[in-house]
C-alpha cells in the first residue's frame, strides 16, 4: 500500500492536500480503531483523494480534557493545534472520530480555528452518491441484517442521522433499528471522560444496557462511526460472550470489507 | 354593589400579592451571572411559538401529550370565560360578551365547555398515572415529599376549577327553564345559552334541586368559586413546578441557539494560556498578574456562578423527567438524574434569595457591609446539594438536552460544575489523572511509547 502523506511532505514539496485526514488519538492508538484509519485510507486511496495526515504534529483535541472540566488543559492542546492548523492553512478536515468531529467543528472556532468539518461517514455518503465509490455486488454483507448504533456527537449532538443509513444502504443489507435510534439512541457510555473511568455506582453499565438493545435485534452485524462506541459494543458483546457471532464495524470497514480493499 | 366592592377588594389582594412573589422569582433568576441573550429573533419567536405555544416536543410522546394539550387548550380558552368573571365583578355586567358577539359568544363557551370535559378526563388521567400506576419517573427518589404532593395539588386545583365553571353554567341553566336564570335579561338572548356541555350536564346534576335559592347559591358558588381558584393558582404557581404555565414562553425565546456541540469558552483561561505560550495579544502578562492576585475561581460552585439563563431553567422545569427517564446514567441506576440537577439548583436559588430577604447579617461574608448577593456566604452551595458521584455519571450524551419539551439544558450546568471541581477544587475522579497527564506531556489522550504515526509504517511494510 501506498505511503500515507504528511502534511509537513507535502509542505516541503509545496504542495497542500484538499483535505486533512485528522486520525484522532484513538485511531493513532488504539489497536482496534486502528483498522478503521487504516480501511478509511484504502478507501481514501482507492478513490485518489489528495489528502494528508498531520502525523506527530497531531495531538489531543482536548475534547475529553474539556468536556472533565480541565479547560486550562483543553485550552493548551486546542491552541497547540490551532497553531499547526493554521500554520499549514488548513480548510477542510475528514476525522473518524465524531468526538475530534465535533470539538473541531464547535469548540474551536471561538479560539480562533475555523474549519469545514465533515465527519468520514459523511464523506463516505458523498462519495456513494457521486459515483466514485461503487459497492461491488453480492458482497459479503449483502441481506445480512444490520443494525446501526447513532453516537451521541454525530446524532443528537450534530444531527447527521441519515449519511451513515444511506452508507449501509448501498450495501444493500437489512437496517433493523434498535428500539432507541436516531435522536432517541442511547449513548454507549463513553463520552464526557467517560472512556478513561469506571462507571459510577450503580445496577449495570451502560454499554452492557445498549448491547442488550443491540442484540434484541437479531443483527449479525453492528455497525458504529465512533471509535469509543465500537470499543463499548465490542466489550458488551464480549460481557455477553456474543463476540463471535455478532461483528461490530465502522461503516469504513463493512465497505473495504464488501469491496475486498 | 357590595359583591362588586368585595370582588375589587379580593382581586387587587391576590394580583398584588402574586406580583410580589413573582418579583422573588425574578430577584432569584437574577443571583446569576448577566449573560447577554440576544439576536436572531426570528428564530427565538419560532421557539416560542412552536415550542411553547405549540407544544411540538410534547408530541415525541403523543398519548401524555394529547392529554396535556386538552389541560393546555382548556387553560388558554378559559382566559376569555375569565376576563369575562372580570368584568362581572367589576361592573355588574353578566355574559358581557354575549350581545356584542351573539352566536359566536355561545360557540366560544360552548368550545371551552368541550375543552374543559376534556381537561376533566385527562386530569383524572394524570392523577392515575401518579397515584395508581406510579411511572417510574414520577417516582424517582427527587420525586419523594414536597414535588409528589405539589403535582396532585395541581391537579385537584384544575379539577376544582373545572367543577366550579360546570356548577355556574350547569345551575344556571336549571334555573333558565324555571325562569329565573342570571342571564335573564341579557340583550338579544331567547331561551338558555344551549351551551354544548351544560345545557345537558346541568339538568342531570342539578334539575333535581327543588329549591330555587339553593341553585342560586350554588351558581353564585361556581362564579365565585372559580374566581378565587384561579387567583389561589396564581399565588400558588411561585412556589411550584406549575409556573412552567409561565415560564415555558421566556425559557424558549432565550432558548441557546448555538450548535450543541459547542461548550461556553473560558476567555479568562484562554488567554492565560495563550500568554503562556506566548501567544497573546502582548496583554497576557497583566491578566496573569491580575489573576495572581484575586486566586479567582474557575468553573460554578453556587448559583452566583450560573447564568441567570441556568436559573431560569431551573424555574422553568416542571419536573415530567423525560430527561431523566432518557439518561443512560440514570437508565443504568446511577445517582444522576437531570431532573435533579436543575430541582437542586431551583431549591438553592430559593434558599438563597430566602437568606437575602432576611437580612440576617450571619449569612454575609463581610460582616461590616450589609448583606447582598456580592456579600453573601451562608456556608452552603450547590455542592450541599449536588454530588460530584452525580456529576461524575453524565456522559454528555445530550440525550436530556434532546428530551426536554420546554428547551431546557441540564448539561450546561454540570459542565459548569465539573470545570469547579477540577479547576477550583483540583477533584475529581482519580481515573481522570492519567487522561490529563497523558494529554499534557504526549499529546495524546493515552500514554504510549510509540510515535503518533507508527501505523503509517505499519502499514507501508504490509
Amino acid at each position: 500500500m501506498s505511503k500515507i502523506p504528511t502534511m509537513a511532505e507535502l509542505a516541503a514539496e509545496g504542495k497542500s492536500p484538499d483535505i486533512l485526514f485528522w486520525v484522532g488519538c484513538a485511531g493513532s492508538y488504539d489497536s482496534r480503531a486502528q483498522k478503521v484509519t487504516i480501511a478509511f485510507t484504502k478507501i481514501l486511496n482507492e478513490v485518489g483523494i489528495n489528502y494528508a495526515i498531520l502525523g506527530n504534529e497531531e495531538s489531543c483535541t482536548g475534547d475529553p480534557a474539556r468536556r472533565a472540566g480541565n479547560e486550562f488543559l483543553f485550552q493548551m492542546s486546542a491552541l497547540q493545534n490551532i497553531e499547526v492548523l493554521n500554520g499549514y492553512g488548513i480548510k477542510k478536515i475528514v476525522t473518524t472520530c465524531p468526538h475530534c468531529f465535533n470539538t473541531l467543528k464547535n469548540d474551536y472556532p471561538a479560539l480562533g480555528g475555523a474549519y469545514d468539518v465533515i465527519h468520514h461517514t459523511q464523506l463516505l455518503q458523498q462519495l456513494i452518491d457521486e459515483g466514485r465509490i461503487k459497492m461491488k455486488e453480492g458482497g459479503a454483507f449483502e441481506g445480512k441484517r444490520i443494525t446501526y448504533h447513532d453516537s451521541c456527537y454525530m446524532g443528537r449532538v450534530n444531527g447527521v442521522y441519515e449519511a451513515p443509513r444511506k452508507v449501509l444502504e448501498a450495501l444493500d443489507n437489512e437496517l433493523v433499528e434498535m428500539k432507541r435510534c436516531k435522536s432517541n439512541g442511547l449513548c454507549c457510555g463513553a463520552g464526557g471522560a467517560q472512556m478513561w473511568k469506571e462507571d459510577e455506582p450503580g445496577d449495570k453499565r451502560i454499554n452492557i444496557e445498549r448491547a442488550e438493545e443491540a442484540l434484541e435485534t437479531g443483527a449479525e452485524i453492528i455497525a458504529a462511526n465512533c471509535p469509543f462506541c465500537l470499543t463499548m459494543m465490542g466489550d458488551g458483546m464480549k460481557a455477553k460472550d456474543k463476540q463471535d457471532e455478532v461483528m461490530v464495524y465502522d461503516l469504513a470497514e463493512l465497505i473495504v470489507n464488501n469491496n475486498g480493499l | 354593589m357590595l359583591q362588586q366592592i368585595v370582588f375589587f377588594l379580593v382581586s387587587l389582594a391576590a394580583l398584588g400579592f402574586a406580583g410580589w412573589q413573582f418579583s422573588k422569582i425574578r430577584r432569584n433568576v437574577l443571583l446569576g451571572q448577566p449573560e447577554t441573550i440576544s439576536g436572531n429573533s426570528g428564530q427565538r419567536w419560532r421557539n416560542v411559538l412552536l415550542v411553547a405555544f405549540g407544544q411540538s416536543r410534547m408530541f415525541k410522546r403523543w398519548i401524555p401529550a394529547l392529554f396535556h394539550f386538552f389541560i393546555y387548550a382548556a387553560f388558554l380558552l378559559t382566559q376569555v370565560e375569565l376576563i369575562e368573571i372580570f368584568i362581572d365583578g367589576l361592573t355588574g355586567a353578566h355574559r358581557f360578551f354575549y350581545p356584542r358577539l351573539g352566536g359566536f359568544y355561545v360557540f366560544v363557551i360552548s368550545f371551552i365547555e368541550v375543552l374543559s370535559l376534556l381537561a376533566l378526563i385527562a386530569t383524572v388521567i394524570f392523577l392515575i398515572r401518579r397515584n395508581v400506576l406510579k411511572l417510574p419517573r414520577f417516582t424517582k427518589p427527587e420525586m419523594k415529599g414536597w414535588p409528589f404532593r405539589d403535582a396532585n395539588i395541581i391537579l385537584y386545583l384544575e379539577i376544582a376549577l373545572i367543577a366550579c365553571i360546570f356548577t355556574m353554567n350547569g345551575t344556571d341553566e336549571v334555573l333558565f327553564n324555571r325562569g329565573q336564570s342570571h342571564a335573564e335579561g341579557v340583550e338579544g338572548l331567547e331561551g338558555s345559552f344551549n351551551f354544548a356541555v351544560s345545557s345537558w350536564l346541568g339538568p342531570m346534576l342539578f334539575g333535581g334541586i327543588e329549591s330555587e335559592s339553593l341553585l342560586h347559591t350554588l351558581e353564585r358558588t361556581g362564579w365565585w368559586g372559580h374566581i378565587l381558584v384561579v387567583f389561589a393558582f396564581l399565588n400558588y404557581l411561585p412556589i411550584s413546578k406549575h409556573l412552567h404555565i409561565i415560564l415555558a414562553f421566556p425559557n424558549t425565546y432565550f432558548a441557546r441557539l448555538k450548535p450543541r456541540g459547542e461548550m461556553k469558552n473560558m476567555p479568562e483561561i484562554m488567554n492565560e494560556v495563550k500568554s503562556m505560550m506566548g501567544l497573546g495579544d502582548g496583554n497576557g502578562e497583566g491578566d496573569m498578574a491580575a489573576m495572581e492576585e484575586e486566586l479567582p475561581e474557575f468553573g460554578t460552585k453556587d448559583v452566583f456562578g450560573l447564568s441567570w439563563k441556568n436559573i431560569l431553567d431551573a424555574y422553568s422545569c416542571t419536573e415530567c423527567g423525560r430527561c431523566t427517564a432518557v439518561c443512560p446514567a440514570n437508565i443504568t441506576g446511577k445517582k444522576l438524574s437531570p431532573r435533579k440537577i436543575l430541582m437542586d439548583i431551583r431549591d438553592r436559588a430559593t434558599e438563597v434569595g430566602q437568606k437575602l430577604e432576611s437580612k440576617d447579617p450571619q449569612y454575609a461574608a463581610d460582616p461590616d457591609k450589609p448583606l447582598s448577593k456580592d456579600n453573601f456566604d451562608d456556608g452552603k452551595s450547590l455542592f450541599d446539594y449536588i454530588t460530584p458521584e452525580e456529576l461524575h455519571a453524565c456522559t454528555t450524551c445530550n440525550a436530556c438536552v434532546e428530551a426536554c419539551p420546554v428547551l431546557i439544558d441540564p448539561l450546561d450546568p454540570i459542565l459548569q460544575m465539573r470545570r469547579y471541581e477540577i479547576l477550583t477544587l483540583s477533584q475529581g475522579p482519580g481515573d481522570w489523572m492519567p487522561l490529563f497527564n497523558s494529554i499534557e506531556n504526549q499529546g495524546s489522550a493515552w500514554a504510549m511509547s510509540v510515535d503518533r504515526d507508527a501505523w503509517t509504517k505499519e502499514l507501508t511494510n504490509e
